[in-house]
């Protein structure tokens, strides 16, 4: 496109009372050489008719010196085929300006200091216009819209179905003979309707009639997943006869040190025989995204020895307990034991969520419905059973036959042809000790991925799903407001393998995970980013002629969006990527770039700053600021008119992952006097929504702090912080005494050099 | 009257908290046109109110801001606050929908630049705050709010008051003439995602809210631990500001109990282990009682509570709360029986929260279309008709749960079309 530039600077909220905005216009038609009009507010229908009369005109690329780019998005947005620039003066300027103290004279040169800034912030606009170019989707030559649904249980079943019900084709993949997994072993199930008192049909049979004559659905049992190469809209998925080997099975990954000692003969190579992991199989079908709903298994409870399982006859778990009363009539005596009890321990046994709970209840009311004279036992510790589930808790205590108590299981042991239970600190003021047919051991559920890679990716980062240490190795997300948006895109977990759930959660799980499937088949589609760039039409591109394979793009991506060849040149998959920018930060040959944001783009806008020379109250501090959570936290600041140094210089970044190490020696070789990275929380409870982003751009900053020695310069002058969106009102300090530490070292030597 | 024609396999989605706006956007996102409606002035409903998330303790305004980014960034989605549903007509496929927007007095010449409220003599209660501070008549629903546009309270606002934010205003923006609008629009799905209201704690007359300022209910605990709150992010007792030295929770404050909230909801444990957090944070040495049914802090939340647990300071008594005594000091006395024991506790304490529950607020209302509640007020989603539901107005959950249930809730919404 050719650009037709015109710059507007509104006087609007108080912007035009603080700054003399005749000589802001000059900065920019003079220096910056662009036509610049201002408006005494700009985004009032007056102010937006001069804009739109100019882009009527020819104007395609528009620069607002105004308020923050979070506000006024839509009165600001003209068109996809338009460029449009925000300068944050309004916010981050005048909005900032720091107060002087009650009583005192402000700083005699303040005006001049506040100018100073809105002009840099013009001159950064001016510069990222000229720099930016309008996105060109990612388009796959062909997209395959068909969705796998890995697992035929309950989970996967209705993925199934209603991914189907939208219109899109469907595979199911079942390595059993029969689809309906877990479910199709279940006697009954918990109610699910108001007076929630009544178990109800198991539907699992009803499900699979409904998918077994669904034309869209094709049904593949005694079948595994060797391996999934390729990317959303072009996934490539290898079969196998389940339990069988296969050349195609997914390789694990393999460290640069690994593959020294494979090479020298010392470590043997886990993937001998197998194809290698960018090899392509001909013969592999194409999807376009995944549902993993591969389940759950029994845990193993005969840690607990105490309570005898596997030793002590007629200890069962309660997966083995639904089995006997599926098959035919349970013991009249049975006790029920949801928390591995010893007297300090009240937590359940592990993987049990609230599951157990309920299926202990479910599973007493057998006991009265085959027996006469049944007795169950329910000893626990914590009942959970939330929402409505109370009500069905209530039915239970209201049964005959069903006992309840809280208490602490000491020991079970065999006596005679029957067993005796020893339980303290119980509801009836007293230890009892109880005499009974058989005991049911509540065993959580354990995620497949807690022992096998389920996913079989051809990745270069490995086969399995990632972080699953996180999550006690169920398939999760670690995001309470995105519970689908694993590292993994296109991927999407639901049922068992995602967390222990009943059934009616389980309908709803594998619901959302097919509608994550669809969304992200339709948005690979128009060449677009999913989450949380959702809609995002840049992404990266690769100048590979300047490449030295150093393979840090490839090894930081947190999405494995980028995979190589034999020589380690990242073979990139734009439809994994989700536009974060780590492999741009992590470049060091500054050869990875997008549209609208690249190492040249933001590096000009740092040398677009005016560095004044000689002047200690002119210091230059440049701030990298993650826009997602920091930036609105400075745009709070100003809000409340809370008052940062006027040395500051902020620049928005996608995340901390994309801030390449070049900008911080452009901003220092440019002789500005300090540098601070503003991001995100990292660690186990981490905020940052590129997950690792935050974390590898404090370990880049370190490293940047030797360099910085070796020529001389204090390591101090580079700091990162870690920040909170609601953390505005530590930010001023955060940057003002990072600002006075930078005063108190003085001048950057190197200025004017 | 302004009529919005959506194209084909249009949905609306009632109610802007977060299960609304997730609904909302992961149908949006699909590709899918969509209204969303809100009640109040801002987005984000309950959860804007919270400090923090439990169990990674981090702030929902940022989850919130992400998905204010993706409404901005997506011509699919048309957001309207301050908005409610009037009437509904037609079948799956083609409902015609009638909305009515209240005036907010501010029209959308506002900047947000807050002259407005610097210049109003006139204050009222903070609602966002539980009245725990008063705002000005005119105001911007909350910091993080969006849209960032601020809003009247007429019934606040002396001619005095009027005159001075007219005045004060450079664009015009202030209208105290603007009038209610009706409009319809077609979709041809609807998601209810109408939430909750926390349970009115005056009911449960034993527990004495209202009598005594030191019984706050855990609601007010998010706000004053807010930075953005009423106190600026201390926990102190209302009325004379006393620093915390024992505190009580009062768990299943109206919750598993027939005379009021008949099931669990959900959340109370946990959100009183979280604000365990926040009192030790402030507090290192206060003592904290906590008395429960049961915790049920299941699955991945044990590790919360074993941590809170741990806490040598702080105790746990299995016993309904029976009553509550006012002190003549400004503390309270908390009564109840020890379940394990048999034995009658009584424990004064500084402040006593009571871990309210969650309401659908549905269940308060008449539900301006033919909706199947339950008796409790929760919507049962009725696929057939397309009326679906989501998030709370579906069943009490956490936000995990409820963001998950409203991604469930779109493919639902958009199947309808698709048929």
């Amino acid at each position: 496109m050719d650009k037709k530039y015109c710059a507007y600077i509104c006087a609007g909220c108080g912007i035009g009372d603080a700054l003399d905005m005749e000589a802001l216009a000059e900065v920019v038609s003079g220096e910056m050489s662009m036509e610049c009009k201002t408006h005494t507010y700009l985004c009032g229908n007056e102010g937006r008719s001069l804009i739109e009369g100019d882009v009527a005109g020819g104007v395609n690329t528009i620069v607002v010196g105004a308020c923050s780019p979070r506000v006024m998005a839509r009165e600001f947005d003209f068109g996809v085929d338009k460029i449009t620039v925000r300068a944050n003066i309004r916010e981050q300027v005048v909005w900032s300006e720091v107060k002087p103290v009650e009583g005192q004279a402000p700083h005699k040169e303040a005006a001049a200091f506040l100018q100073e800034s809105a002009s840099d912030y013009l001159r950064m606009a001016c510069t990222r216009a000229k720099k930016t170019l309008l996105p060109e989707p990612y388009k796959l030559e062909e997209i395959n819209k068909t969705i796998l649904v890995m697992g035929g249980g309950l989970a996967g079943l209705t993925a199934a179905k209603e991914a189907s019900a939208a219109g899109y084709k469907v595979i199911i993949v079942e390595k059993e003979e029969k689809l309906g997994g877990k479910a199709a072993g279940w006697r009954k199930s918990f109610p699910s309707k108001a007076p929630w008192t009544d178990l109800e049909e198991n539907p699992i049979n009803s499900i699979i009639a409904s998918v077994e004559g669904n034309d869209r659905i094709t049904v593949k049992t005694a079948t595994e997943v060797a391996r999934i190469s390729g990317a959303p809209g072009n996934f490539g998925v290898t079969f196998k006869a389940a339990g069988d080997k296969s050349e195609w099975d997914a390789p694990q990954k393999v460290t640069v040190d690994q593959q020294d000692l494979i090479t020298k003969g010392e470590m043997q190579d886990p993937n001998a025989g197998l194809k290698k992991y960018t090899d392509l199989n001909p013969e592999a079908l194409k999807v376009g995204a995944v549902v993993l709903a591969t389940g759950w298994k029994p845990a193993d409870v005969s840690q607990y020895q105490h309570l005898g399982y596997g030793k002590v006859k007629n200890v069962v778990t309660n997966a083995e307990f639904e089995k006997l009363a599926k098959a035919g009539k349970v013991p009249a005596n049975v006790a029920f034991i949801q928390s591995p009890g010893g007297k300090d321990n009240d937590k359940d046994f592990p993987y049990c969520n609230s599951v157990t709970s309920m299926v202990a209840l479910k599973q007493a009311q057998y006991v009265c419905q085959d027996n006469a004279d049944g007795k169950a036992y329910i000893l626990y510790q914590h009942m959970r059973t939330p929402g409505h589930m109370e009500l069905y808790y209530k039915s239970a205590q209201n049964t005959d036959g069903i006992f309840l108590t809280k208490g602490s299981v000491m020991k079970v042991e065999e006596s005679g042809s029957s067993l005796t239970v020893a339980v303290e600190d119980t509801l009836l003021g007293e230890d009892i000790s109880l005499q009974v047919d058989m005991v049911v051991l509540a065993a959580g559920m354990e995620p497949t991925t807690l022992t096998e890679d389920s996913i079989n990716l051809a990745y270069r980062q490995g086969p399995a799903l990632v972080d699953l240490d996180l999550f006690d190795g169920y398939a999760d997300s670690h995001f309470i407001c995105f519970p689908y948006e694993t590292r993994r895109t296109g991927i999407y977990a639901c049922g068992g393998v995602r967390k222990a759930e009943t059934m009616e959660e389980a309908v709803d799980d594998a619901t959302g995970a097919a509608l994550k499937a669809i969304q992200c088949i339709e948005s690979t589609d128009r060449g677009v980013s999913v989450h949380p760039r959702s809609g995002d039409a840049t992404y990266p591109e690769f100048f590979m002629q300047r490449c030295t394979q150093c393979k840090r793009c490839t090894e930081e991506c947190p999405f494995g969006a980028l995979d190589d060849d034999e020589k380690g040149t990242p073979l990139p998959n734009p439809t994994r990527c989700r536009r974060c920018g780590t492999c741009m930060g992590a470049c060091p040959e500054r050869i990875i770039g997008f549209k609208d944001y690249t190492i040249d783009l933001i590096g000009s806008m740092i040398k677009a700053v005016e560095v004044p020379e000689d002047d200690e109250d002119r210091l230059r501090v440049l701030v990298l600021v993650c826009e997602n959570d920091a930036y609105p936290a400075l745009d709070m600041a100003g809000m409340k008119r809370l008052g940062i140094s006027h040395m500051a210089r902020f620049i928005p970044v996608r995340c901390l992952g994309s801030v390449n190490m070049a900008w911080i020696r452009d901003a220092l070789s440019a002789g500005m006097d300090g540098a601070m990275l503003l991001g995100c929380t990292y660690g186990d409870d981490y905020q940052c929504h590129f997950v690792k982003g935050s974390e590898i751009a404090n370990k880049r900053m370190e490293n940047i702090g030797d360099t910085l020695k070796t020529l001389g310069l204090e390591p101090e002058r580079c700091a990162a912080n870690q920040v909170a969106i609601t953390d505005y009102d530590k930010i001023p300090q955060i940057i003002n005494e990072f600002v006075d530490l930078i005063v108190e070292m003085g001048p950057n030597p190197f200025k004017g050099f | 009257m302004t009529d919005e024609q959506g194209t084909s396999g249009a949905v609306l989605v009632v109610g802007g908290g977060i299960s609304g706006l997730t609904a909302a956007l992961e149908t949006a996102e699909v590709g899918n046109d969509v209204f969303l409606v809100e009640k109040g002035p801002s987005f984000g409903g309950r959860v804007a109110q919270l400090n923090q998330y439990f169990p990674k303790l981090c702030p929902p305004s940022c989850g919130l801001e992400i998905n204010f980014r993706r409404v901005k960034d997506n011509r699919k989605i048309r957001t309207y606050t301050m908005t409610t549903v009037k009437a509904v007509k037609g079948g799956p496929g083609n409902y015609e929908v009638t909305l009515e927007t209240e005036p907010r007095y501010v029209n959308s010449n506002c900047t947000a630049c807050g002259d407005c409220t610097a210049a109003c003599p006139d204050e009222t209660a903070n609602d966002f705050n539980f009245g725990m501070n008063n705002s000005k008549a005119i105001y911007l629903p909350h910091e993080m709010a969006f849209p960032q546009r601020y809003v009247i309270k007429k019934s606040a606002l002396s001619p005095a008051g009027a005159d001075a934010i007219k005045a004060a205003c450079k664009y015009d923006a202030i209208d105290l003439d603007m009038q209610p609008e009706m409009f319809t629009i077609n979709v041809a799905s609807i998601i209810w995602a109408t939430g909750w209201v926390p349970y009115e704690p005056t009911k449960m007359e034993n527990l004495k809210f209202g009598q005594s300022k030191s019984i706050v209910t855990n609601m007010m605990i998010e706000r004053m631990a807010a930075p953005s709150g009423p106190t600026g992010g201390k926990i102190v007792r209302p009325g004379d500001n006393k620093a915390i030295d024992s505190i009580a929770f009062v768990q299943c404050a109206g919750s598993r109990d027939e005379n009021h909230l008949e099931y669990c909801s959900h959340i109370c444990c946990m959100a009183t282990f979280k604000q365990m957090s926040y009192v030790r944070e402030q507090y290192p040495n206060a003592k904290i009682y906590v008395f429960y049914i049961d915790l049920r802090t299941p699955g991945k939340y044990e590790k919360f509570r074993e941590v809170r647990m741990a806490d040598a300071n702080a105790s746990f008594i299995k016993g309904k709360v029976a009553d509550i005594i006012l002190e003549a000091d400004g503390g309270v006395t908390v009564v109840a029986e020890n379940a394990l024991t048999a034995e009658k506790i009584t424990q004064k304490v500084d402040m006593a929260v009571l871990a309210t529950g969650m309401q659908p607020s549905l269940g308060l209302q008449d539900a301006p279309a033919e909706l199947n509640l339950d008796a409790s007020g929760f919507i049962i989603s009725d696929f057939d008709k397309a009326m679906i539901s989501a998030g709370c107005a579906k069943k009490a959950a956490d936000v995990v749960t409820c963001t998950q249930s409203s991604t469930a809730a779109a493919l639902k919404a958009i199947q309808v079309s698709r048929r």
